[in-house]
């Protein structure tokens, strides 16, 4: 059978065995808990402590800046012991509040929960929007601006994005295989908002177990379905996500909201089940730790605020001295020069490589295979636009569409010349994006 | 910090492919070729591809070496220019014409446009034309110990009946590597299933062909003469392996499409009214040619955008 799939993309090494059957396991902060005050996209969060002063585990400890922002809460009991820049996985110091964990785990006394059917929808969005809800697949835009959108009528498939389509993470397909019902719960959740639509939960077809999981729990549903869709890297993007299911193309300045769909990661279903049902706020996401170069990789649930170096000491220390240090999954994380950088919300993986691709690799002549035009998911040309960038022509790098790069890092991938197309265009980009702002 | 760690922008992985790799793939394809060849013209053939071979990768180096660049030869790629340039000489050509050709293929056609990638047209393909031109009558001069007869072509001209099961097996005259059907296309297969070139150019280059031949060739659908246009000349070798040549060769869908129909249109075009029976080279050189311009009309429509006009691109 054919799966659903879009064209182009690349099938990396998957590299899953390493945790994949590794249950998620809590994890107890030891040190300090950092939170920067921006975990997510759009203003900067307003801090409602002080230095010195007492708080309480998921005690809201600053408060959005506006309609696009969060929330941010504390994840343990202690005191605040700074408020100061401090170093974040994007290598830019960012203004955050640093907690002393006094191991007591005291929290704020919950309010009474009423049940989510008595509540009006416009109340389930502020609960979302209260518990600091964002999108914990990496982008982290505040999942309540994403549900309120100007016509819910016009939304007629909300789509979960299962299909963990990066290499070596895992926290995804764990979150299916252990809390299915959260899922099913959590999707009714967001499907009470939008009365037209049906819900997807989009799973590669290789997640077996994940897809098993996930009809069962959702098997007296009639609005759900599980759509398999073929086991290829990007998958999980959200343009290529929304064609597999619906076959609708929007490109970069469209939402997927003009293509009637609303596209939510797994973790935030949980996280709007949790704080749904039990008043939760996101204090604490998994995280898959990983990598050839760690002793024991597994999926740990960790509290947000934790130093990833303690993750390393969690996972059982190096077995052989890592070569490079990924936050998120090899083909779009981040590197890391310092593991002294909290989790945030968007936190998904911390891979330890035991060697490096990049540095082992030279780049070479392009030979004009083709093979970067063959797997861009956007159909784009990306040995012209990374010569384009590399010139700096802007006006032809637009026209050849270069904005509408996902940076998924296909291109790459994929290059026998060992060409770093995709870095070159991210870097164009980025530096038009800038520029249209200011 | 006592040790500071690598830092890059992603991705941090990359695919199992290299340059050399596929070079090297290459290369074993055209083994069983080569092998037919020195199976039925003799060691002779043998000695050509030594003389190509070496010749190409020197050439390279020396270049590289004088003027101070980083060296390239084990890419390999000059080692299939020099192979491919040997397949397309006649066996019994003078040694020194292959050592004449690989210098022109490497030093002008590739070194002096800038090396690896950066040619405009294939250097195995360019430099047989120059010796063509150069030296006629050593290139065409087809006969030699083990064949004495015409090459099919020229026997399909002069009326011949050819056993078209020889015919494909290779048992005819003609260059080292063109004439055996049946050993270009277990390298084929090997470099299709191998994911190095796609069915694009070959088969869109090959149906134009047949089209042709059959519209205007005079023969309509009869067999024998389809089968020796089609597998009697070097149209086999040149469509699986000359004009799948990444460099020469448009990278987009599209355009790998066009590319191929214009050169079976071409080939056709050269075979029927200019009557030489090496029309089928000039017809890839002038289609490596067309691939800036190819290329720029079959940009493909990016996702979710409206297609475009095309040549406004």
């Amino acid at each position: 059978m054919a799966y659903s799939t879009f064209k182009g993309g690349i099938y990396p090494h998957k590299r899953k065995y390493l945790t994949r059957e590794k249950p998620v396991r809590e994890y107890l902060p030891k040190g300090e808990l950092v939170y920067p005050l921006s975990q997510h996209i759009g203003g900067l969060a307003v801090p409602l402590v002080e230095p010195g002063e007492r708080v309480l585990e998921r005690q809201m400890i600053a408060e959005a800046s506006g309609y696009i922002s969060a929330p941010i809460h504390a994840s343990v009991s202690g005191t605040v012991k700074a408020i100061e820049p401090r170093m974040t996985v994007s290598g830019i110091p960012i203004p955050s509040i640093v907690i002393e964990n006094d191991h007591q785990y005291e929290r704020v006394f919950s309010q009474k929960v009423i049940p989510w059917q008595d509540m009006e929808p416009g109340e389930r969005i502020q609960r979302i929007q209260e518990a600091g809800i964002v999108g914990l697949g990496g982008a982290g835009f505040p999942t309540h601006v994403k549900l309120s959108v100007k016509n819910p009528k016009k939304i007629r498939h909300v789509i979960v994005n299962c299909s963990e389509c990066e290499p070596y993470l895992t926290s995804d397909y764990r979150r299916m295989i252990e809390n299915p019902e959260w899922l099913a719960e959590g999707m009714k959740m967001v499907l009470s908002l939008f009365e037209r639509a049906v819900g997807f939960f989009a799973i590669e077809n290789s997640k077996r177990d994940a897809i098993t999981a996930l009809q069962l729990a959702i098997r007296r549903e009639k609005r759900m379905e599980v759509k398999v869709l073929e086991t290829k890297y990007p998958q999980g993007s959200e343009r290529m996500l929304i064609y597999a299911c619906t076959k609708k193309e929007i490109h970069s300045s469209m939402l997927p909201a003009d293509a009637g769909c609303i596209v939510l990661n797994v973790d935030t279903v949980a996280a709007i089940y949790q704080a749904l049902v039990f008043g939760r706020p996101l204090t604490e996401r998994t995280v898959t730790v990983t990598g050839k170069a760690l002793a024991h990789p597994w999926n740990f649930r960790v509290r947000i605020g934790t130093s990833f170096t303690e993750l390393v000491q969690a996972a059982g220390g190096f077995t052989c001295e890592p070569q490079k240090f990924v936050a998120g999954g090899p083909m779009m994380g981040i590197s890391l020069f310092d593991l002294e950088v909290p989790v945030v919300k968007t936190s998904s993986a911390l891979l330890c490589m035991s060697k490096d691709d990049v540095a082992r690799f030279h780049p070479t002549a392009c030979i004009r295979c083709g093979s970067c035009v063959n797997v861009c998911p956007e159909h784009l040309m990306p040995l012209k636009l990374a010569q384009l960038a590399q010139h700096y022509q802007e006006e032809e790098f637009r026209r050849m569409n270069g904005m509408e790069c996902l940076e998924c890092g296909s291109c790459s991938y994929i290059c026998p010349a060992r060409r770093s197309l995709t870095q070159s265009i991210k870097a164009m980009r980025r530096d038009l994006l800038a520029k249209g702002k200011r | 910090m006592e040790k500071l760690n690598h830092i890059s922008a992603s991705p941090h992985v990359r695919g199992p492919m290299s340059t050399a790799k596929i070079m090297k793939l290459v290369i074993v394809a055209l083994l069983p070729t080569a092998a037919f060849g020195v199976f039925h013209f003799g060691l002779r053939a043998l000695l050509h591809m030594v003389v190509c071979i070496v010749t190409c990768a020197l050439t390279e180096t020396v270049y590289e070496v004088l003027t101070k660049r980083p060296l390239t030869v084990l890419d390999f790629s000059a080692v299939i220019t020099g192979l491919l340039l040997a397949l397309t000489l006649p066996v019994g050509a003078p040694l020194w014409i292959g050592a004449v050709g690989g210098v022109f293929a490497i030093l002008v056609v590739k070194m002096f446009f800038g090396g690896i990638g950066q040619n405009i047209v294939n250097p195995a393909l360019a430099a047989r034309c120059f010796l063509l031109i150069s030296f006629a009558g050593y290139l065409t001069d087809y006969t030699c110990d083990v064949c004495t007869g015409p090459t099919p072509l020229a026997a399909l001209r002069q009326g011949e009946e050819l056993d078209l099961f020889e015919l494909l097996l290779g048992n005819t005259g003609g260059c080292i590597g063109e004439t055996s059907t049946f050993a270009i296309l277990i390298g084929a297969i090997f470099l299709l299933s191998m994911g190095v070139i796609n069915l694009r150019i070959p088969a869109s280059c090959i149906l134009v062909f047949m089209g042709c031949m059959i519209l205007f060739g005079g023969h309509g659908f009869e067999e024998s003469y389809l089968v020796t246009q089609l597998c009697g000349g070097g149209l086999m070798l040149g469509a699986w392996f000359m004009m799948t040549d990444y460099t020469t060769s448009p990278i987009t869908k599209g355009g790998q499409l066009l590319y191929g129909a214009v050169i079976g249109a071409l080939a056709a075009m050269f075979r029927l009214v200019g009557n030489v029976s090496e029309g089928l080279s000039y017809a890839i050189l002038l289609g490596n040619l067309l691939v800036p311009l190819i290329e720029k009309i079959t940009v493909p429509r990016a996702f979710g955008k409206r297609p475009g006009t095309l040549l406004n691109r």
